[in-house]
């Protein structure tokens, strides 16, 4: 035990150590964010600056009025064919033809392009048609917008949970979206670096043949497990610099910009009773479900997802690690690994935060190898306390025999050298005596 | 008392059986050779004896103790397949590799000094490993296996990939050591190492350990009862007690021969009955050599 605690001690500060460490925790809170920024604002340059395509159009029909907020249109005069042909000569985007059609059937429209569209483009031409149409049936019908807006009504239904001890917390799957957004990403991307690092360690260790010097020392499932933990504080370390450094830097900023951390502001509307008044501006709305969310019990199941989660994982990296003698061999070891870990991260946004509470969402939130990614995703729409409990049991089991498994791979992988390793080989090795 | 004692150490893998009932003696402050050809399991023999693996059936004793974990502290093992920390420096790889053997912080630092004092590359405390060349990571790795002052260092092909002058200061160290009371096995191909240093020896071969004993004893027991004689003017002596194996013609009628006595005899008698035929300059008794012993019984083995 004590010889774990000397390789987790190592493990630990020749990471923290490393300036990229110290480059990555500092910058990473801050980059991401900048990165965000610059992204919003070229999309919001590029929307503003573009230059609009020019549409060249042969119009049979009486019911078209060109709406130039989007496209330039152009009308040409003369048959198809001909149009074609000048489309083909000229600089445009597309060729339009519209052939007479009755109000009630809009057919045979087509748009001839050279390149494929983007389908907001097909979409955009199809709501100038649409609005047009919609506007002669309503004057054909004597209903004016008058009329219409006075039939319009608009309905916000308010989500009101209600917990066991009767609390009422009003909530916003928005919120929650972006929250279980987060928490996974940020999950997959702990569990994939950390695990390539206990790897990357592994195989420098065996490359530089300092391991049979370190294992005449230690137990090979001691120095294994030495290199996981030492690794899983590094990332522990990092993840709480993070926390500390993000919320840190919001309420700098927030107060640069005259606002107050969304919590501070909550806290001082519900003790000055200004809270009921502000209530039903959408802003103070998100306010209050930021502040109702209970982070510290998000934040304690990504701790235990990410230690449970990077223990399982972290295991199987140090297997293959142990098993090939460079980096480019692990590569067709990895793939195993990498599915699960991919499936959860697509099932995330496919089916986990679409539908949280979905059969396939609550299985892959159970089964341990998808469970630390899909679990992050769900956490933030009130999981039932028996799956949570169910799943982070299962996690614990299966860390331990991934572990177990491990072990078994990397106590025969770390002597050899220069074997030509492939799954009957380790099969062989995971079979073998002491 | 026995340094080591191995008996009936066997060792088997799926396709293979690398260790065959194997048993040695180790007698305390020798220096063992254990020998033998590429894959014979000395290699699986030493990992055994580190602990690393496991043997399957049969039994290690460490200076009369039952081989156990704190044996780890007893040993100073150099593995065949070697290296270091490239990334860290001399001083911190060197703690951290005494405290793994379980030195204290204190005890690992005063020892390393007074090695890297004497090896003269006190300096070094803050290279980094990947700055030194091969020789002095050499010095580093060797300073690493004694720095606990183990009373067994076992060394696995300690003088492959040294450089003749680290081969030296190696050779020098292990006799120092043996002087100072630690007993020392080592593998090796290299038989003119084990001419020089070792006093007892051991040949593996395909799994089973084939030879064992003193060097003396064992050149002893393959002398072949041959003589070498230099001498003036050819002679043919071949009769019921004698057998004349080469005879070589050198400058002016000198001539060099081997002659075998058939059965053991005094060589005072066969110095009479040469001097009766030719004129004798030289006469020795020609012992094996342990190269020859090595070829002897490993190709006889594979002939079989």
């Amino acid at each position: 035990m004590n010889k774990i605690w000397l390789i987790v001690q190592r493990e630990f500060l020749n990471r923290v150590q490393k300036k990229s460490f110290l480059i990555a925790t500092i910058l990473i809170p801050l980059i991401f964010p900048a990165l965000m920024a610059i992204l919003v604002y070229v999309a919001v340059e590029q929307k503003k600056n573009a230059t609009k395509e020019v549409i060249l159009y042969i119009n049979e029909s009486t019911y078209f009025k060109a709406d130039t907020s989007k496209f330039i249109f152009k009308p040409f005069e003369g048959s198809l064919d001909d149009g074609k042909r000048a489309f083909d000569h000229g600089e445009y985007f597309g060729l339009l033809y519209i052939p007479t059609f009755e109000l009630t059937d809009p057919k045979g429209i087509t748009l001839y392009t050279k390149i494929s569209p983007s389908p907001t483009d097909i979409s955009d031409i199809e709501r100038i048609f649409e609005t047009h149409i919609k506007d002669l049936k309503m004057e054909a019908l004597h209903i004016d917008q008058e009329l219409l807006n006075k039939l319009k009504t608009s309905v916000e239904i308010s989500n009101v949970k209600i917990s066991a001890g009767g609390q009422e917390k009003s909530s916003d799957s928005k919120v929650l979206f972006g929250v279980g957004m987060a928490g996974g990403i940020l999950m997959y991307m702990f569990i994939f670096i950390y695990g390539a690092q206990i790897m990357q360690g592994i195989i420098e260790e065996k490359m530089s043949k300092v391991v049979e010097v370190i294992v005449s020392s230690v137990r090979p499932f001691q120095l294994m497990m030495g290199k996981i933990i030492g690794l899983a504080s590094v990332g522990l370390l990092q993840f709480l610099i993070w926390i500390v450094l993000i919320s840190t830097l919001t309420t700098v900023v927030l107060g640069y910009f005259g606002l107050q951390s969304p919590t501070q502001e909550m806290m001082q509307m519900t003790d000055q009773g200004q809270l009921a008044a502000a209530e039903g501006s959408g802003a103070l709305e998100l306010i209050k479900t930021f502040s109702q969310i209970n982070w510290t019990y998000i934040l304690l199941s990504f701790l235990f997802y990410f230690i449970g989660g990077y223990l399982l994982y972290g295991a199987l990296f140090a297997a293959v690690g142990s098993a090939v003698d460079s980096p480019a061999e692990a590569q067709q070891f990895m793939f195993p690994i990498t599915i699960p870990l991919l499936i959860s991260y697509f099932a995330l946004f496919t089916f986990i935060l679409q539908e949280p509470h979905g059969t396939i969402s609550i299985w892959l939130s159970i089964i341990p190898l998808t469970s630390p990614i899909a679990m992050m995703g769900r956490i933030g729409f009130e999981v039932p306390d028996w799956q949570l409990a169910l799943s982070m049991i299962l996690l614990v089991a299966g860390f331990i025999f991934t572990t177990w498994f491990a072990g078994r791979i990397y106590r025969v992988g770390i002597l050899m050298h220069g074997t030509k390793v492939n799954y009957k080989v380790l099969l062989k090795w995971f079979m073998q005596k002491g | 008392m026995d340094a080591l004692l191995v008996k009936g150490v066997t060792k088997q893998y799926a396709n293979h059986t690398a260790l065959d009932q194997v048993d040695i003696r180790v007698p305390e402050g020798s220096i063992y050779g254990l020998l033998g050809p590429n894959g014979a399991g000395k290699t699986t023999l030493i990992r055994i004896i580190n602990q690393i693996i496991n043997a399957d059936a049969g039994e290690i004793t460490i200076f009369g103790e039952k081989l156990n974990p704190n044996h780890i502290g007893v040993i100073g093992y150099l593995p065949e397949e070697r290296g270091l920390y490239k990334k860290l420096k001399v001083g911190e790889q060197l703690i951290y590799l005494a405290r793994l053997k379980g030195l204290t912080h204190h005890d690992a630092a005063t020892r390393i000094k007074a090695w890297l004092d004497r090896f003269e590359i006190k300096d070094w405390w803050n290279k980094k490993v990947e700055d030194l060349s091969k020789g002095m990571a050499q010095k580093v790795q060797f300073i690493s296996t004694v720095m606990h002052e183990p009373k067994l260092i076992i060394l696995d092909e300690p003088f492959s990939g040294f450089d003749p002058v680290n081969a030296k200061l190696i050779t020098d160290e292990i006799l120092t050591l043996k002087k100072k009371g630690s007993t020392i096995i080592f593998s090796t191909h290299r038989m003119e190492t084990v001419e020089d240093l070792c006093d007892h020896i051991a040949l593996i071969n395909k799994a089973k350990k084939i030879l064992e004993g003193t060097k003396k004893d064992v050149k002893a027991a393959y002398k072949t009862n041959t003589f070498s004689v230099s001498h003036r003017g050819a002679f043919a002596l071949q009769n019921g007690t004698y057998e004349l194996v080469t005879q070589v013609k050198l400058e002016d009628d000198f001539l060099h021969s081997l002659v075998r006595m058939k059965e053991a005899g005094s060589p005072n008698q066969l110095i009479q009955d040469l001097t009766r035929v030719t004129e004798v300059f030289s006469f020795a008794e020609k012992i094996p050599t342990m190269s020859e012993i090595f070829i002897t019984l490993v190709k006889g083995e594979s002939h079989e």
